[in-house]
């Protein structure tokens, strides 16, 4: 098996790991970063690794093209095989790296919900559809309604009408006030404003609705109308694909698996992100739902950190406190409404890797009981999806991931059979 | 309030007295202080098989597992029951003579066993190693999963008439009474003790001795094999003393999925997966099965199976206070012989014709270990 070390291993090459990477370096440490995707940039800079339009994402990932920080793309983390010694799969095969310390920069996935129909042909999450069109997915001339909740599903619309879509309308289900709101508290950010202007320039003409959400995607094979409900009007809205995303879930599997402490479905650091584990820092979504400038802000505090440069500068501190706030503001506007808890039916399906319907679910005491009970969660994903369904649906507390991390050749497993190559700091 | 029985522990054990009982007219009442089929239970194999080293265990296991073909027609389909017949495998001549000494006394119980020769193990599992030299296959036992049947039974001993409380503790146990986490007390004449490794926290000096396991999961694929597949090897890892033991057993399950196994420790940590003794665990299985290694594992997890100091369950009257009994200890064997021990502690708390001799279960054949330990 082949064997790397690293003094820092930065786990997720997103903002935030790339923040980590690139300041570690230049606080003076050795610095390996790692990412599953083909190329840096995470889920909000995909496709800017060769040709960078955002103003962040052109400035940081120069940084990190012009900095010696090793990197290792297209590796899943599986397991730790011992504290401090990672275990990756790739298309090579298994990789080990052993390092003194971790940055955790693994970010955030959608929060999907169930509806009846969301299981259909032609619905997709929002983020995940937007990941689709920017690695290629043709939308041309589809009429799509995005709907859900949270700033991205301006990001989504955006990227389905520059692909050439038809966006039938934004459904958001956050309240006319509570969006008020939200957008008098982006008055202190700036780039947050003129970002949010972008994106509406963008999608001039199209319909943003308020207090909407989908009640139900209908079809016979596939996807052919919504049900959409604003406030006590209903609509039925034919189209080909229904965007659909109720904000996002931290990726705090990595960091449970280790041990470090949670608080609300985020980890918890202090002010250098370092985590409840000794040498573990975390950074960017993980640490709660904050956006790119927060991830970035962490993202170079915790590098700083973990090279031993525990000071932080005042504008640092600055855009932590800053972002911090964005957070927070984003947090309480975004609530998600209880009727769509009410959205299932009883034969709804909850879990689509083992196929449990929504009633047998709602049968069981705990996550725990509905895992033993109907197989909830046991499947592909690892509750990835059901289990911050079931949290927001049934009050759950998830279960504590249990490795591998994501399905993995039994080869990740073995003790390496010969001695492992001499450590070597290797260079991208 | 009162009732004749108060069960501590709603794993499969006290899930399979309680409906024993409830069904004999008893009122019950089963105390679990999480989840059904939780512990052990959930963390188990699930595979039915006689074992046949100790006398005692032969005829429990035998008994249980006869007792398990009659309730599979009863029981739902997510409980997963197959007969997948048991094969032990013998990688040389010495193991070979070991499983013709093993179907001699599996056949003295009543259980057949079919010598398999080199070649018709291949025939009959094509996936396992070129290089071994033969089996038995005991083509009745049996798989099931394990925490849907304590469901099940416990659903059954309520339609009869049990009362069952998830999500509240047993405390502590006192003179015809026990006494709940959240300060109330249920009264019983009776009172089973089967909380699996919880069993010293409410009887103290019981000699149960937690024994951590590994189990890893398969994701789903055709198929590879037929049978569940152990070495002859097992029974030494199962009843050796050593602090650390690791046998090649591998179960298919009904979804395509393979679980492996076995591993055992004794003072081991709580909770956590040891990587190195799953690398353990994956190496011996791709031995046996060298197809194993292109494989994707889905999930690894561990769980502790309840020993006693000579590998034989607690079931019967703790002599150390009237009214209460035992049913505990039975380590890697608590689902196979759940049924039999539901019969066995069920005759003797009714007081009806024993359907085998109790004594070698006895709790009291410790009594003097634990008096001194009390002490």
């Amino acid at each position: 098996m082949r064997e790397l070390s690293t003094e820092i291993l930065v786990v997720g090459a997103g903002p935030a790991g790339i923040a980590a990477a690139v300041s570690a370096e230049r606080a003076g440490a050795r610095a390996l970063l790692v990412d599953m995707q083909a190329e840096p940039g995470g889920q909000i800079w995909r496709g800017q690794w060769n040709n960078a339009t955002d103003r962040a994402a052109r400035r940081w990932l120069t940084a990190l093209r012009g900095s010696p920080v090793a990197t290792r793309y297209g590796l899943r983390l599986v397991d730790f095989a011992a504290p401090g010694l990672a275990v990756f799969d790739g298309a090579d095969g298994p990789l080990r790296v052993r390092c003194e310390r971790l940055i955790v920069a693994a970010g955030a996935r959608e929060r999907l919900l169930p509806f009846p129909g969301w299981t259909l042909p032609g619905v997709f999450g929002a983020g995940g559809l937007q990941v689709l069109v920017k690695n290629g997915w043709p939308v041309a001339g589809q009429r799509i309604v995005v709907a859900g909740s949270g700033p991205l599903l301006l990001a989504a619309a955006a990227t389905l009408r520059k692909a050439g879509a038809q966006v039938l309308c934004i459904a958001e289900q956050t309240g006319a006030a509570d969006l008020a709101r939200f957008a008098a508290g982006l008055a202190p950010h700036p780039g947050k404003w003129l970002q949010a202007a972008a994106l509406r320039g963008r999608l001039a003409g199209v319909a943003y609705r308020c207090n909407a959400w989908v009640e139900r995607a209908e079809g016979t094979e596939r996807l052919e109308s919504v049900r959409l409900r604003a406030g006590r009007s209903v609509e039925r809205i034919a189209c080909d694909a229904l965007a659909v995303g109720f904000g996002l879930v931290p990726n705090t599997e990595i960091a449970q698996l280790l041990g470090c402490e949670l608080r609300d479905g985020a980890v918890v650091v202090d002010v250098h992100q370092h985590s409840s584990v000794a040498g573990i820092y975390c950074a960017g979504e993980i640490c709660g739902i904050g956006g790119v400038d927060q991830a970035l802000a962490q993202g170079e505090v915790a590098g700083r950190a973990a090279a031993g440069s525990g000071e932080r500068p005042r504008a640092l501190r600055r855009d932590c406190a800053r972002s911090a706030r964005f957070a927070q503001t984003l947090r309480r506007h975004f609530a998600l409404r209880d009727e769509l808890r009410e959205l299932a039916t009883a034969d709804t399906v909850l879990c689509r890797c083992e196929n449990v319907r929504y009633a047998d679910a709602a049968a069981c005491r705990s996550q725990r009981d509905a895992r033993l009970q109907t197989r909830l969660g046991m499947g592909h994903c690892q509750a990835r999806i059901c289990g911050a369904a079931g949290e927001f649906l049934f009050g759950w507390t998830a279960a504590t991931p249990r490795p591998p991390l994501a399905p993995a050749p039994l080869t990740c497993f073995t003790e390496p059979t010969s001695d492992p190559e001499p450590p070597a700091q290797e260079s991208a | 309030m009162n009732q004749d029985v108060v069960i501590v522990g709603g794993g499969i054990v006290g899930c399979a007295i309680a409906d024993r009982l409830a069904r004999a007219g008893v009122a019950v009442c089963l105390v679990e202080r999480d989840v059904l089929g939780g512990a052990a239970t959930a963390a188990s194999m699930g595979h039915l098989v006689v074992l046949d080293d100790d006398p005692a265990e032969l005829t429990l296991s035998s008994y249980s597992c006869a007792l398990w073909r009659e309730l599979a027609p009863l029981l739902p389909d997510n409980a997963d029951y197959r007969t997948t017949g048991t094969l032990w495998i013998a990688r040389d001549a010495a193991e070979m003579a070991e499983a013709e000494r093993k179907r001699t006394r599996l056949a003295a119980a009543g259980v057949n066993g079919e010598l398999l020769t080199a070649q018709q193990l291949a025939a009959c599992e094509p996936a396992l190693a070129p290089n071994l030299a033969g089996g038995l296959r005991v083509a009745a036992d049996a798989v099931v999963y394990p925490p849907v049947v304590a469901a099940w039974l416990a659903r059954r001993a309520v339609a009869a008439g049990a009362r069952l409380r998830c999500g509240v503790a047993v405390s502590a146990i006192g003179d015809g009474e026990v006494v709940l986490d959240d300060g109330s007390r249920l009264r019983a004449r009776h009172i089973v003790v089967a909380n699996g490794c919880s069993v010293p926290e409410l009887l103290s000096g019981a000699p149960v001795r937690r024994r951590k396991g590994h189990l890893l999961i398969t994701t789903r694929l055709q198929p590879q094999v037929r049978h569940q597949l152990v070495e002859l090897g097992y029974v030494q890892s199962a009843h050796g003393e050593a602090s650390e033991s690791v046998a090649f057993n591998v179960q298919p399950r009904p979804t395509g999925q393979l679980l492996l196994g076995s591993t055992r420790e004794f003072d081991a940590p709580a909770g956590s997966v040891t990587p190195r003794l799953i690398a353990r665990l994956v190496e011996r299985a791709v031995e046996f099965l060298p197809g194993l290694a292109g494989r994707t594992a889905l999930r690894a997890w561990t769980g502790f199976r309840p020993t006693t100091p000579d590998h034989r369950p607690l079931i019967g009257p703790w002599p150390l206070r009237a009214g209460v009994w035992l049913a505990g200890g039975h380590e890697g064997l608590g689902v196979t012989t759940a049924l039999g021990t539901a019969e066995l502690l069920a005759a003797q708390l009714l007081d009806l014709p024993l359907p085998f001799d109790a004594a070698p279960y006895a709790p009291g054949r410790f009594t003097s270990a634990v008096a001194s330990h009390v002490h």
